[in-house]
């Protein structure tokens, strides 16, 4: 007797579980040739909404470890990524991708988490400054996690659009919830597993799935979110995000025309724009001019 | 008031079903409401709220802070109520009831030796006294529960019926911190003593012991307190305190009082909730309502 394969179902990311888009619809996706190669979830704003809370509880915890420890998990997602190489190969292919470029996508995608994981405690270094102040101060600015920051990723590609988004701003400290590709959803929902399995604490990366028409401007518009990073080039989603952003002034980062399978597309300058400049003064006595007092 | 009531054997209380108590509570959880019913639910929760700051670390200053979001929840938002009281130690009744001067907002004082009630009568009664002496509308007791778990009964309603007397006119909140009675059977068992002895209020928790209000807990009261106005004509009220920090809970709760005991419940004089950060997640939904945004805590006051 034949086996009948086990199909997988492909379900959200929030606050590191698997659940079902609470408002029960999905959409089905098909390959070129109209084969229907999964039901994915078509999530709601009440979903966006969870994962936002679920993002924000993970925030502290996340900001507050030590830099050294965030590289070591970033580390750890790029060996779990290794390890599911072939899984992703495969779905990228089911997607419309050749072999070869399947196999060149998961590759740089993993590079990418250990270039992120290198980052992780350097880019305060080259970020922070010591100022030279006129009074009694030692002065200093540091970058600190702006928070919770709401991420539309590239609709053009599946893993290297997802992972170009999310190590850059996790690596800083920052929590963020991600809406995947509509049309190639599949390998974030593996990616979702990855991140379950490599030492991330639940929440700090949420993944949805949907459609971007119906969620940009709940994206845009969540007081709770700190900032939003935008991967798409559709312009009237883009207008609008803009405007809502300026409910609670977010700060807005358009990366329309960013090449994400190109070198500029990892960098520490993209750690620092979900990042916050705060500097200090700290009152210090005057030492050098102190006399004896006898 | 000389209507005479017959004390029940308190031994033979009615036992409770565990099953069918946790199956009926799951249904509360399923009505929808939506919309303008919503919003009215919300303000409802509002105006039943006792905002509450019991702790060690308690200062005049942050009482004081507190009973001006008492009253001004969120003045950016025009039309909302005041939450119905402040729950204070007693040392810091005083300090609540000058802040609050000129509003209708209550002050309760916890007394009795609170949290644990582990002390002797006369203190007891000297420190409801003192709360009363300084101003308190209302006064959160204890029970005794090492005595009601001994089967001690009478202890209990002795203690209870005395802090009653002290109180006067002051309204009386019996606390039995359902989370140490272990079973529904003991806390159907102690809102009837309660109730008997004189409570104007029957009150789950301290909100010092996990688990504090639950719905099954709160469901097992609610039943209690409506057996007992059918058998004496006699409203008590309820307040669930601890553990209720979302407006879906609150208005789960709203539903099961509304359910159980009828629309004649469904104000503060006869329902509170005891919370400290559910007021803050009320007024984001209603911010929510209002604006069509989801809100952020960084927008509302902490206390």
């Amino acid at each position: 007797m034949e086996r009948l394969e086990i199909q997988k179902t492909y379900k959200i990311f929030i606050g590191g579980q698997f659940p079902r888009t609470e408002s029960g619809r999905f959409y089905s996706l098909q390959n070129k040739k109209g084969d229907i190669l999964a039901n994915i979830c078509l999530s709601s704003r009440k979903d966006f909404r969870n994962a936002v809370t679920a993002a924000r509880g993970a925030f502290g915890g996340w900001s507050g470890r030590a830099a050294f420890n965030r590289s070591q998990i970033l580390y750890r997602i790029a060996e779990m990524l290794e390890g599911r190489k072939e899984q992703f190969i495969s779905e990228l292919i089911l997607q419309g991708a050749s072999s070869k470029t399947a196999l060149e996508e998961v590759t740089l995608s993993i590079d990418r988490f250990v270039y992120y994981a290198g980052w992780c405690d350097k880019y305060q270094a080259l970020f922070s400054s010591v100022n030279p102040v006129a009074s009694s101060h030692f002065n200093f600015s540091i970058p600190e996690p702006t928070g919770v920051v709401s991420v539309i990723a590239s609709e053009e590609s599946s893993l290297i659009g997802l992972v170009t988004a999310i190590a850059p701003i996790i690596a800083g400290g920052n929590t963020c919830v991600v809406l995947a590709s509509e049309s190639k959803p599949l390998c974030a929902v593996t990616f979702a597993e990855v991140l379950n399995t490599s030492d991330l604490p639940g929440g700090v990366v949420n993944i949805l799935t949907g459609k971007s028409d119906e969620l940009h401007s709940h994206f845009s518009s969540h007081m709770d979110v700190n900032a939003l990073s935008y991967y798409r080039k559709n312009k009237s989603e883009i207008k609008t995000i803009k405007e809502n952003a300026s409910l609670n002034v977010k700060r807005i980062f358009i990366y329309d025309t960013l090449d994400i399978t190109s070198d500029k597309a990892q960098s520490p300058y993209l750690i620092f724009d979900t990042q916050e400049i705060k500097t200090t003064w700290h009152p210090i006595e005057n030492v050098g001019s102190a006399k004896a007092g006898y | 008031m000389s209507t005479k009531i017959i004390l029940p054997d308190f031994k033979n209380t009615a036992v409770i079903d565990q099953v069918g108590v946790e199956e009926r509570v799951a249904r509360f959880t399923t009505r929808s409401i939506k919309k303008s019913s919503k919003l009215q639910g919300l303000k409802l929760t509002l105006s039943m709220i006792d905002l509450t700051t019991l702790e060690g670390k308690d200062t005049e200053g942050k009482v004081k802070q507190m009973c001006y979001k008492a009253v001004h929840l969120h003045d950016i938002i025009p039309g909302l109520p005041t939450v119905a009281a402040v729950c204070v130690y007693p040392t810091m009744v005083k300090t609540a009831k000058d802040a609050l001067k000129g509003s209708s907002v209550k002050v309760a004082s916890v007394s009795t030796a609170f949290p644990s009630g582990q002390s002797t009568r006369e203190i007891k009664i000297s420190d409801t006294k003192y709360a009363l002496e300084n101003g308190a509308d209302e006064i959160d007791m204890v029970i005794s529960r090492g005595e009601f778990l001994k089967g001690n009964y009478n202890f209990v309603f002795d203690e209870i019926a005395a802090i009653k007397e002290a109180c006067g006119t002051a309204r009386l909140k019996v606390i039995f911190e359902t989370g140490e009675l272990s079973t529904l059977d003991n806390v159907r068992k102690a809102s009837d003593i309660a109730m008997y002895a004189g409570a104007d209020f029957i009150k789950t928790s301290t909100g010092k012991i996990s688990p504090a209000a639950t719905m099954p807990v709160t469901l097992v009261m609610l039943e209690a307190i409506r057996d007992y106005y059918y058998s004496t004509g006699r409203m008590v009220g309820m307040k669930p305190a601890g553990g209720i920090s979302t407006s879906k809970a609150a208005l789960h709760y709203l539903v099961m009082v509304r359910e159980t005991l009828g629309g004649a419940w469904l104000s503060n004089e006869w329902f509170r909730f005891g919370a400290s950060s559910l007021a803050n997640d009320v007024l984001m939904q209603i911010a929510k309502e209002a604006t069509g945004v989801y809100q952020s805590l960084d927008y509302f006051s902490k206390d």
